[in-house]
């Protein structure tokens, strides 16, 4: 068997992934030795050991520090395939900051809430629990009882007004008597978010405004909301937020394992990674099974127990770095939400009927329309979707900082943008991936720390970043302009070639390259 | 044969000195032979015809010729006026007399015939154009093409056939000697091509040499001087149709490599009851209000039964289809479809294809495809809730489904994973058939399914309705072809502008008789008859 086979099929095909993370893995073990090689005696060995870049604390601050604009890239990378963009969620973001902080009703000096004037709050979540219930009712009535449209409606909006004004009741005096926790906090950010970003939604949906303007027009519009209701007050937030935002898994158990102080590891961390571990697993010799069950071919089962191996490497490594940190740190909290998030966005845009609208309005939007797709709501959710992320994000990084402020949020659309350009998407649409993107994102973190540890100056890293993003995305557009897929798709060209079946005659092959010529 | 200013200036034998010689042509594409020594012979003031399969490797002889692929990348030699030729670009070629248009036309629409006649080529002095100087080249150019249009006309405003023409005419500004052109009647309906094809043998008279690839064979019998057959990226026949012409079927027998005993595939019908009926269906244009593109049209459908739509292009053919079809078309007015004798709704495509309608577009690649997919995430695009639970994907039944339809469907592809655009023209449109044949319809609309696509694939086409009829599902075909529809379907109506004129079985159906129904109402008072099974409706 030829290697390069060996290795594909190991890898499981999509090499141009790896690629990505060879990048990322390149970008991270230089800065190490270079900032290795910087400290007195060091020779090459040494430096890979004693660099600064790969050490808990650093890996847990790049995340801590990073996972708020990624979570936004995941949004964004929706939007782009759809052949959209959004320049607002940094606006929209400062927004549910400032939301979230001052509905929570801070605590009297006596340790009891506060009366809040929020209580309004509960008349709008009545006001679209009534729609919804309405709504709901009547389809099911007029779907699976067969009524009339007009008698359906008629009971749904009753049953609407029932329970969305008993909801509006209890809410708005619960939260004129008790105030607002800090988990309401949260949700009414999240809300906002959502609000908002149905707002963007319809505009480009329904009224047929470019992604562009739309959200040219909330980035001003939004930040000028947030300086409005903050009046460019810097206002604090309560302890769980804060854990949320730069907060670490707890610790229990016995201690054992090395770790930077002598505190042994995290075994909240530990357990993640054994899980981890053990779901690819599971997943892996699932799919042999049911491969084998619809009788397809199955790979090997010696590249399922290599790339398991590998697999269960790089897993326990990185469980070993986050959780080697000093005492009461672990993988961080806003890691898990940042997995959290990237495993439901990968699995809608791969496995869901949803994610493959999402692509195909992006890679056709007429041909989409002919096959049944809503073009219009994968529109709006898309552009939603963005601004709720956002609202997320924005809980993330107020925690972290502990406080919001008038300028948060500034620029994360930028950086968001270029993770997923990084991370391979195309400005046509059509084309992008979860991981890519999360890649992407990681690389131009990569480069800010590093360049930040070396002592390289904010001038020169925005001078640095600038050309990377030109660079990545000039060599994947060169390369798919000479005709190959991507850069590494070079590679996995010859391999499918190698791969052909034999009964397909000449024709077959003078016609694929016939056509390409055209 | 030849017009008469030629024979004044031509010797007795009616023969001219070669222009363009490519001896040995090799051009390998990774992996691929494109083609493989191919020799190319071309007398002067005469109209060479190229024909082939789709990916026989004509568009690459001609992108060769042309420059588009530069010296050095092909083994051979080009030869031009007696003169050995590397071309390095486009450009170059152009510099030296060469020509190409292709089947994309290249024009900018918001700019006007002049500014777009000149572009790249303009009449400058020290980067200063002089439009009075350009506007009366163009006026000149127009007229050599017999193109009577103001100059200053935006090309939006212009019908594709002039568009045709002008792009010709900017050929001609470039000083070209020889012209290639690509399918240059693909997009035009009958009277267009015919005219244009006047045009070239006006030019050809002035001196002019053509070379043109196409697929509609009766054109290439009625024009060429010449005929190259390609297959397979070698040269198969060399017919010189001044020796005495040359019938259609010659040049298919060149083109497939084997006797095509019937270009139709046998087809008995076994017709049942009508299921699905449209009743003065009316639908306004979307932009132009008050203009019907469907006005009172009413037609039917039997089960197990080909239905023919016959009509030029605009007459309202695939705006009907489309208006049908989850209203994707222009402003609903009224009209209503009966399923099984049960008026239905169908406001969206989605509500459509639950129905059991099926449209497979007219072109595929702007209505039919997403050019980024892969051939299985394409086939199951349409009926992706089969495959689904609770909006979640089945890949590995994906997978099984995607291969079951792409043998079913005889696509040649090295396996469902690779991305259709890297598929034959043909093989394409066997994708989107397979598409729509995955929803499994029980009644498929098929707009111009056989455009653009080789003999073969065509015969492939023909044969897979033949099979959706014998399953007793209802068949529409709509097509600019006339032999094509008089030799597939069981019933044809003909449209013109926005009404249906008149419906014929097609065993008494002529190419004349469709032809007049679908450019003259005037004798159209025979309205069609409404369904057999409703007859006792008034007349309308």
């Amino acid at each position: 068997m030829k290697p390069t086979k060996a290795i594909s099929q190991i890898l499981g095909g999509n090499l141009r992934q790896y690629f990505m993370v060879a990048v990322l893995v390149g970008v991270i073990v230089i800065f190490q030795l270079v900032t290795g090689l910087k400290q007195p005696h060091s020779s090459l060995l040494t430096a890979l050991v004693h660099g600064k870049m790969i050490s808990p604390t650093n890996m847990q601050n790049l995340l801590n520090g990073n996972s708020y604009v990624l979570v936004i890239a995941i949004g964004m990378l929706f939007v782009i395939i759809t052949g959209q963009i959004d320049l607002a969620p940094g606006s929209v973001a400062a927004v549910v900051g400032i939301v979230m902080a001052m509905a929570i009703t801070q605590r009297n000096p006596d340790g009891t809430f506060a009366t809040s004037p929020w209580w309004w709050i509960g008349i709008i979540v009545g006001v679209a629990v009534a729609l919804a219930v309405a709504v709901a009712v009547g389809r099911t009535l007029e779907r699976h009882r067969h009524m009339k449209r007009a008698p359906a409606l008629v009971i749904g909006l009753v049953a609407g007004l029932l329970v969305g004004g008993a909801v509006a009741l209890g809410l708005a005096s619960a939260i004129n008597a008790f105030g607002i926790p800090w988990w309401g906090g949260v949700l009414i950010g999240l809300g906002a978010g959502a609000a908002i970003g149905a707002w963007q939604g319809a505009w480009l949906a329904y009224i047929g405004v470019p992604g562009f303007i739309t959200t040219l027009a909330g980035q001003m519009l939004f930040r000028g909301v947030n300086q409005w209701i903050g009046q460019a007050r810097s206002i604090p937030v309560p302890k769980p937020i804060q854990y949320i935002g730069g907060g670490y898994l707890p610790d229990w158990g016995p201690h054992w394992g090395p770790s930077v102080d002598g505190s042994g590891l995290n075994n909240s961390t530990v357990l993640l990674g054994v899980i981890a571990i053990l779901v690819i697993a599971t997943l892996e010799f699932r799919q042999r099974a049911k491969l084998s069950r619809a009788a397809m071919d199955v790979p090997p089962l010696w590249t399922s127990v290599v790339r398991l191996v590998l697999l269960a490497l790089v897993m326990g490594y990185l469980t070993f770095l986050f959780g080697s940190g000093p005492k009461g740190t672990s993988f961080p909290i806003t890691g898990c939400i940042l997995v959290a998030i990237v495993l439901t966005y990968n699995f809608i845009a791969t496995r869901t009927t949803l994610g493959r609208g999402v692509y195909a309005v992006g890679g056709n939007r007429i041909a989409a329309g002919l096959t049944g797709i809503d073009t219009k709501k994968i529109y709006f959710l898309a552009m939603a979707n963005v601004s709720f992320l956002a609202g997320l994000a924005a809980i993330m990084f107020v925690g972290r900082s502990r406080s919001t402020g008038p300028a948060d949020g500034t620029g994360w659309e930028l950086d968001a943008i270029a993770a997923v350009f990084i991370g391979g998407a195309a400005v046509s649409g059509g084309v992008g991936t979860v991981f890519g993107s999360i890649i992407g994102g990681l690389v131009m973190a990569s480069l800010n720390n590093g360049l930040y540890l070396m002592g390289i100056g904010s001038d020169k890293q925005k001078m640095i970043k600038g050309l990377v993003l030109l660079v990545a995305v000039a060599i994947d557009l060169y390369s798919k302009s000479q005709g190959r897929p991507s850069i590494i798709g070079t590679v996995q060209r010859n391999l499918q070639q190698r791969r052909k079946k034999p009964d397909l005659g000449s024709t077959t092959t003078v016609a694929t390259a016939g056509t390409a010529s055209n | 044969m030849t017009a008469l200013s030629i024979t004044t200036e031509l010797p007795a034998d009616q023969t001219t000195p070669v222009i363009l010689e490519m001896a040995h042509i090799t051009k390998v594409f990774p992996g691929v032979v494109a083609l493989d020594d191919v020799n190319l012979a071309v007398r002067a003031r005469t109209i060479h015809a190229i024909c082939g399969e789709n990916g026989a490797g004509k568009s690459t002889l001609m992108n060769i010729l042309s420059g588009v692929y530069p010296t050095g990348t092909y083994d051979g030699q080009i030869r031009f006026e007696g003169q050995e030729m590397a071309f390095h670009s486009i450009r170059a070629s152009e510099d030296a007399g060469v020509a190409i248009i292709h089947q994309e036309l290249a024009l900018i629409p918001e700019l006007s015939v002049t500014e777009n006649m000149f572009i790249g080529n303009e009449v400058a002095t020290r980067g200063v154009i002089d439009w009075i100087a350009a506007r009366r080249s163009a006026l000149d150019l127009l007229a050599r093409v017999g193109l009577d249009v103001n100059p200053d006309t935006p090309i939006k405003n212009l019908g594709v056939g002039q568009q045709q023409l002008i792009e010709i005419a900017k050929a001609l500004g470039k000083n070209c000697r020889l012209l290639i052109l690509d399918e240059p009647t693909s997009a035009l309906n009958e009277d267009d091509s015919a005219n244009l094809l006047d045009i070239l043998r006006g030019l050809k008279a002035k001196g002019l040499t053509s070379i043109m690839i196409s697929h509609k064979l009766n054109e290439i019998a009625a024009i060429a001087d010449a005929i190259t057959v390609i297959r397979d990226g070698r040269v198969v026949e060399h017919i010189d149709v001044t020796a005495g012409r040359v019938d259609e079927d010659r040049i298919i027998r060149g083109m497939v490599g084997r006797d095509l005993s019937s270009r139709f595939p046998d087809h008995t019908p076994h017709i049942g009851e009508v299921f699905f009926e449209v009743r003065d269906w009316t639908v306004e244009h979307p932009q132009i209000p008050g203009k019907l593109v469907c006005n009172h049209e009413s037609f039917y459908v039997r089960r197990g039964e080909i239905v023919g739509f016959a009509g030029l292009m605009g007459a309202g053919r695939t705006e009907l289809a489309r208006s049908l079809f989850g209203r994707s078309y222009g402003t609903f007015l009224g009209g209503e479809i009966l399923l099984d004798g049960a008026p239905i709704e169908l406001p969206t495509v989605k509500a459509a294809i639950d129905a059991g309608l099926a449209y497979c577009p007219e072109d595929r690649k702007i209505q039919g495809l997403n050019l980024l997919d892969d051939v299985k995430k394409t086939i199951v695009s349409a009926g992706i809730d089969r495959i689904c639970t609770r909006s979640v994907i089945d890949l590995d039944e994906e997978a099984v489904a995607a291969e079951e339809y792409r043998r079913k469907m005889n696509i040649k592809a090295s396996s469902v994973d690779v991305v259709v655009s890297t598929l034959s023209g043909g093989n394409q449109q066997k994708v989107v058939v397979a598409k729509w044949m995955f929803t499994e319809p029980v009644l498929a609309i098929l707009d111009e399914p056989t455009r653009g696509i080789d003999v073969g694939a065509k015969y492939e086409i023909y044969t897979l309705i033949n099979q959706l009829a014998q399953e007793g599902k209802g068949v529409v075909m709509i097509s600019s072809e006339l032999p094509e529809l008089l030799g597939v379907c069981d019933r044809i109506y003909t449209v013109f502008e926005g009404r249906i004129t008149s419906v014929t079985a097609a065993a008494d159906a002529t190419q004349e008789s469709l032809m007049r129904q679908m450019t003259d109402t005037a004798d159209a008072t025979a309205r069609p008859a409404p369904a057999p099974n409703h007859s006792q409706e008034e007349p309308r």
